[in-house]
């Protein structure tokens, strides 16, 4: 069964474990700016949403790549980027209408949330079970599936 | 059911997929005239900049990928389509015969009618052979000039760049980027040029080119001259449809097709560079020559071809630069509509730029200067027509909150009830 970060923003205090241990996992650092999942704050810090990729089924970036340096992982079913392959064109970020795809200066490469390899250190992380790591057919998901669907640029 | 596909870019290679997953029985064949194996004109400055070998510009990279999927490539040039007999005649004297057709034969480079043009220094941008040429004769420290600052131009501008050649840039227009940027965007790009040390010159045309021993001297409107070892001319592209006169397909700048990709004969299609399709944001049709619409009008023209009807809402303009690591975009309609509204914020000495604009409460289009983070959700509020409600005065007031006013809008958790739990 394949299993999808479920985000309930109601339970995040904003405490930003996640997105250290992010950045922990993939860069090696302790640093919020590094991560692939963020924080995103309202009035002041009362409200807060945690924000990264859905692995939706259109995969925007993974078609728009002119090189084929972003494919499917068969088992997590996480979009992954391939360092070596990604020239830094930077199109997969625009092409994806959630933006979160996002360009790293520091390596000239393209960054994306690749659900850690079937492990997701956030998930990991969040002491308030804002974000937790469930069954696909489980997550709620279907809003931000939903809007997948509106922003498809065809319809059968 | 047999498949011709005519172009082994982007768009030829991603509808030849397409319809294998679709059609798992069909005859697939994809016909391309440049003896390489399927690549991307756009990872080109990459090979330039020398971030990658030839094999990083392929599409695909297992040596096997087509014979896998059972796609004969052929290498080979279409001379004519001739729609009564439903075959396409090749350049070796060959014809194929399909029961579908799709054309994504790209564009191809012009250069100005200027007297010297035809010189041997002078070569374009837009093939592998072009990029092997230039590799071959762009050292460090010999004098380049690039003539056109155009969206091409300003990618081969980072990667000559980056082999430290001498550079000047010559532009006609009054600014770079002139159809992707506003002048407080071309004018910022145009300063960080010259900080970095290459010479801009707007304004300026280029009106003869000469060459003696290997030197060649460009003159200029204003009645001056500069001297080039090499001369990168990138100003300007036109579909490849020659090969289609006399066939019926209607065509005027590219080819012209509906909803479906269909051109106006039944049966053949058009995708990518050459295809003169619906325009999200205008309804006209256009063409956007971007690696997002060939990858779009591939799928799409492949899943028509196999018979399953699909409709395409239109290909939205959107451009992605990085100018010596200044990162800029475009969205839509970032000129602007009439009656529209508009939300700027500039840092000149900071070199960032947010401009957005407004029909009522839907973003419609935008450019950016040094935004990398979440840029994405640009095209996501323009493409879904999010209504932005009272979020759009916060952004009148200050546009950087665009992320903010995208989840606030879409994400809805400022109501319980839309909560999953
Ligand atoms: C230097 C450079 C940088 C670029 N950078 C970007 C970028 O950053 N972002 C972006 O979105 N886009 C960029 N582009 C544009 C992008 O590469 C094109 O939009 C894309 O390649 C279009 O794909 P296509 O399949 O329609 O056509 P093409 O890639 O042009 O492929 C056309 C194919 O048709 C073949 N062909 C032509 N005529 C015939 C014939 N008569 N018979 C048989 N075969 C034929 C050609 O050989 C080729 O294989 C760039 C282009 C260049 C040149």
């Amino acid at each position: 069964m394949q299993k999808s970060l479920l985000i309930d923003p109601a339970k995040c205090t904003s405490c930003l474990q996640c997105e250290m241990a992010c950045s922990f996992e993939h860069e090696g650092v302790f640093n919020p700016a590094k991560s692939r999942i963020k924080i995103f704050e309202f009035e002041h810090g009362a409200r807060a949403i945690p924000y990264t990729c859905t692995q939706c089924a259109e995969a925007w970036c993974m078609h728009a790549c002119p090189v084929e340096a972003i494919t499917k992982n068969a088992t997590t079913g996480a979009m992954e980027v391939n360092e070596a392959v990604c020239v830094g064109c930077k199109v997969c970020t625009i092409a994806c209408p959630f933006g979160t795809i996002n360009y790293n200066k520091d390596t000239g490469k393209v960054i994306k949330c690749d659900l850690c390899g079937g492990d997701p250190q956030c998930a990991e992380a969040c002491p308030t079970d804002a974000i937790t790591y469930v069954d696909s057919s489980w997550t709620g998901y279907e809003r931000m599936q939903e809007w997948a669907v509106k922003t498809q640029t065809h319809q059968a | 059911m047999k498949h011709i596909i005519i172009g082994a870019g982007p768009a030829g290679v991603i509808a030849a997929e397409t319809l294998r997953r679709t059609d798992p029985a069909a005859e697939i064949t994809i016909i391309g005239s440049e003896p390489e194996a399927p690549y991307s004109r756009m990872a080109l400055p990459y090979l330039l900049a020398e971030d990658i070998a030839e094999e990083g510009t392929h599409l695909r990279h297992g040596t096997d990928h087509f014979d896998d999927l059972n796609i004969k490539v052929l290498q080979d040039r279409v001379t004519a389509v001739k729609p009564a007999n439903k075959t396409v005649e090749l350049a070796s004297g060959a014809s194929e015969q399909y029961d579908r057709l799709l054309i994504a034969t790209g564009s191809h480079t012009t250069r100005p009618p200027i007297p010297g043009m035809d010189l041997p220094g002078i070569v374009n941008c837009w093939t592998l052979a072009d990029g092997r040429a230039i590799a071959d004769k762009a050292a460090a420290g010999s004098r380049v000039v690039l003539m056109g600052a155009g969206f091409i131009g300003c990618i081969v501008l980072e990667a000559l760049a980056a082999r430290k050649v001498q550079l000047t840039v010559v532009e006609m227009a009054d600014r770079m980027l002139p159809r992707m940027m506003d002048e407080t965007g071309g004018d910022m790009i145009k300063r960080w040029c010259e900080n970095q040390g290459v010479k801009v010159l707007t304004s300026t045309k280029v009106t003869g080119i000469k060459e003696k021993d290997g030197a060649m001297t460009l003159s200029l409107g204003d009645g001056s001259a500069i001297e080039a070892d090499l001369v990168v001319c990138a100003t300007g592209v036109q579909p490849n449809i020659d090969f289609l006169a006399g066939s019926g397909v209607a065509t005027d700048m590219g080819i012209l097709v509906d909803h479906n990709l269909q051109t106006s004969v039944a049966g053949i299609y058009a995708a990518g560079d050459v295809a003169q399709g619906p325009d999200f944001s205008t309804g006209k049709q256009e063409i956007h020559a971007i690696q997002p619409t060939a990858s779009e009008h591939g799928r799409i023209a492949a899943l028509n071809m196999a018979g399953q009807p699909t409709n395409f809402k239109g290909s939205l303009s959107m451009n992605v630069l990085n100018t010596l690591e200044l990162i800029s975009s475009s969205f839509g309609l970032w000129m602007g509509v009439p009656g529209g509204e508009r939300a700027e914020a500039v840092d000149k000495d900071g070199f960032k730029y947010l401009r957005l604009e407004f029909d009522g409460d839907v973003v419609v289009g935008a450019l950016a200067l040094g935004l990398t983070q979440h840029v994405g959700v640009i095209r996501g509020l323009v493409q879904t027509k999010v209504k932005l409600g009272d979020w759009k005065d916060k952004l009148l007031q200050d546009p950087h909150l665009v992320m903010d006013a995208y989840l606030e809008r879409t994400q809805g958790i400022a109501s319980p009830a839309s909560r999953p739990f």
